[in-house]
């Protein structure tokens, strides 16, 4: 691991600030993913700003009736809150069905948003990888590519976004909040919070230089039956081959989304509106023009498959 | 705002119920600490990447990877090692159990799976919905299926994890 400075910031704007005026800054929060990539010299921070005592670990209800999430409120205590396991209940299926107990403890609300990708020639830093070193070529492309994503991929990169807890929020049309170094606030849709990186993966997010996420606030609830299936290669504590977040109405109508397929949490409108007729539909809709290989070409009928097996629940 | 230059800090964490301060390099896990700094060499080092749990302590009442964080994020923190939770003459009930149960083999994977078996049953207890909970606004159950699920993060090469199981069972119904 590479050395640094290390400092505990006192308010949201004064972490801003800090980690904008110098080059090589980042923000720790539980450090599950940061302190992971430290150690293997993919991330090398030169400073780190802690923002533990920033007094973003709250859970509050919102004026509209919907739910505001603190940037540090942990996996486990978002996932075992009375509301979200009542009302938002996706967000605990998805919470709970990703990492492990101890990772979860740690792990939080802004920092599980930033999970950075699982490819595994983004860990092999023996391998070129334009997301860990831009311009260097992509060895996932002809490389082993069962994990990796189908659609909303480049030629620079077909990596995916790793999370469960995302997925499940973009049903809800969650709402990343922000405070950018200047003190200014900003409200991100989850919708666009995450880029389809194009020729530049290494830029996963919409957030600009020392911009800090300070919570997530949730509309008012939706009703429904909430669902979050998980398809992976073993029961517990693996990623996603493929993930299914859903919100399904009495009348068939509903919201779906897909993990592990996409630079993002995959949901596309007009795939919703098909619900009604069925996973065919669906994911016909909202996998169209995927650009899956030889090694990850499963993943779209395990996606259809993933999503019938919920619409029949949800009808049982 | 306080920007230090350095990279050597001043650590004060109660490891156990004793107070210690510590200088350390900012890039020492709480990992390191424990096992390097303070000799506590109960906590093991498996993997140090997050992905065994061999490094499972106690921190502030829930259970971390100790490989996975940084000492100065613990500034006052209260750590509890599997030396915490009883000695040899005076056993936690949980080390008890895996040594009647037999829920170990060559031992590595031991510390961390008993701080993890321990948080598990406090998880279980405050009513912390897992994977294979049904019903989300139930009353949780410490059956075998949610004990195996959450200790997913607790790698045994050796295989013990029935008897774990059965360990933690015992106590869970005492």
């Amino acid at each position: 691991m590479r050395s640094f400075t290390y400092e505990r910031a006192r308010t949201p704007a004064e972490a801003a600030a800090s980690v904008s005026s110098r080059q090589g800054a980042k923000f720790i929060a539980g450090g599950t993913n940061l302190l992971d990539l430290m150690k293997l010299e993919i991330e090398t921070p030169t400073h780190l700003v802690d923002v533990q005592d920033l007094g973003l670990d709250q859970i509050e209800q919102t004026e509209d009736g919907g739910l505001r999430i603190g940037a540090l409120v942990s996996n486990t205590a978002l996932s075992a809150h009375d509301t979200v396991r009542s009302d938002y209940a996706v967000l605990t299926r998805a919470i709970a069905a990703g990492a492990s107990g101890q990772l979860r403890n740690k792990a939080t609300t802004a920092g599980n948003l930033l999970q950075r990708t699982r490819c595994p020639y983004f860990y092999d830093t023996d391998m070129p990888c334009n997301k860990r070193k831009a311009g260097s070529g992509c060895a996932a492309i002809g490389g082993f590519s069962r994990q990796l994503g189908v659609i909303g991929i480049s030629d620079a990169c077909i990596a995916t976004y790793p999370g469960d807890m995302a997925v499940a929020l973009r049903v809800l049309d969650a709402v990343v909040e922000t405070v950018r170094p200047d003190g200014e606030t900003r409200a991100i849709p989850i919708a666009d919070f995450h880029r389809l990186w194009g020729d530049t993966p290494h830029i996963e997010t919409v957030l600009e230089p020392g911009e800090l996420i300070t919570g997530v606030s949730l509309p008012k609830p939706i009703g429904g039956q909430h669902f979050y299936q998980k398809v992976r290669d073993r029961r517990s504590y693996a990623f996603a081959l493929v993930s299914v977040a859903a919100v399904i109405q009495s009348d068939g109508s509903g919201r779906v989304a897909f993990g592990g397929v996409a630079p993002k949490p995959w949901r596309v409108s007009e795939a919703d509106a098909l619900l009604p007729n069925g996973a065919k539909a669906v994911v016909e809709r909202a996998f169209q023009g995927a650009k899956p290989t030889e090694d990850n070409k499963f993943k779209i009928p395990l996606a259809e498959r993933a999503l019938a097996g919920l619409i029949a629940q949800a009808r049982s | 705002m306080t920007a230090p230059a350095d990279t050597r800090m001043s650590v004060q964490l109660t490891v156990n119920g004793t107070e210690h301060e510590i200088e350390l390099d900012t890039r020492t896990t709480l990992l390191d600490t424990l096992r390097e700094h303070l000799k506590l060499t109960g906590t093991k080092k498996g993997c140090d990447h997050g992905q065994c749990g061999a490094c499972t302590v106690i921190v502030n009442g829930e259970r971390i990877n100790s490989c996975l964080s940084l000492a100065v994020q613990h500034q006052g923190d209260e750590v509890t090692t599997i030396e915490g939770l009883g000695t040899p003459d005076n056993l936690h009930p949980m080390q008890a159990a895996f040594v009647k149960h037999d829920g170990y083999q060559c031992g590595y994977c031991t510390p961390g799976q008993i701080c993890s078996a321990v948080s598990v049953l406090e998880e279980i207890r405050k009513g912390v919905p897992s994977h294979v909970t049904d019903d989300l606004t139930g009353t949780m159950q410490a059956s075998n299926m949610e004990m195996r699920e959450r200790m997913s993060g607790n790698i045994c090469r050796c295989g013990a994890y029935s008897n774990i199981a059965e360990a933690m069972a015992e106590v869970a119904e005492a």
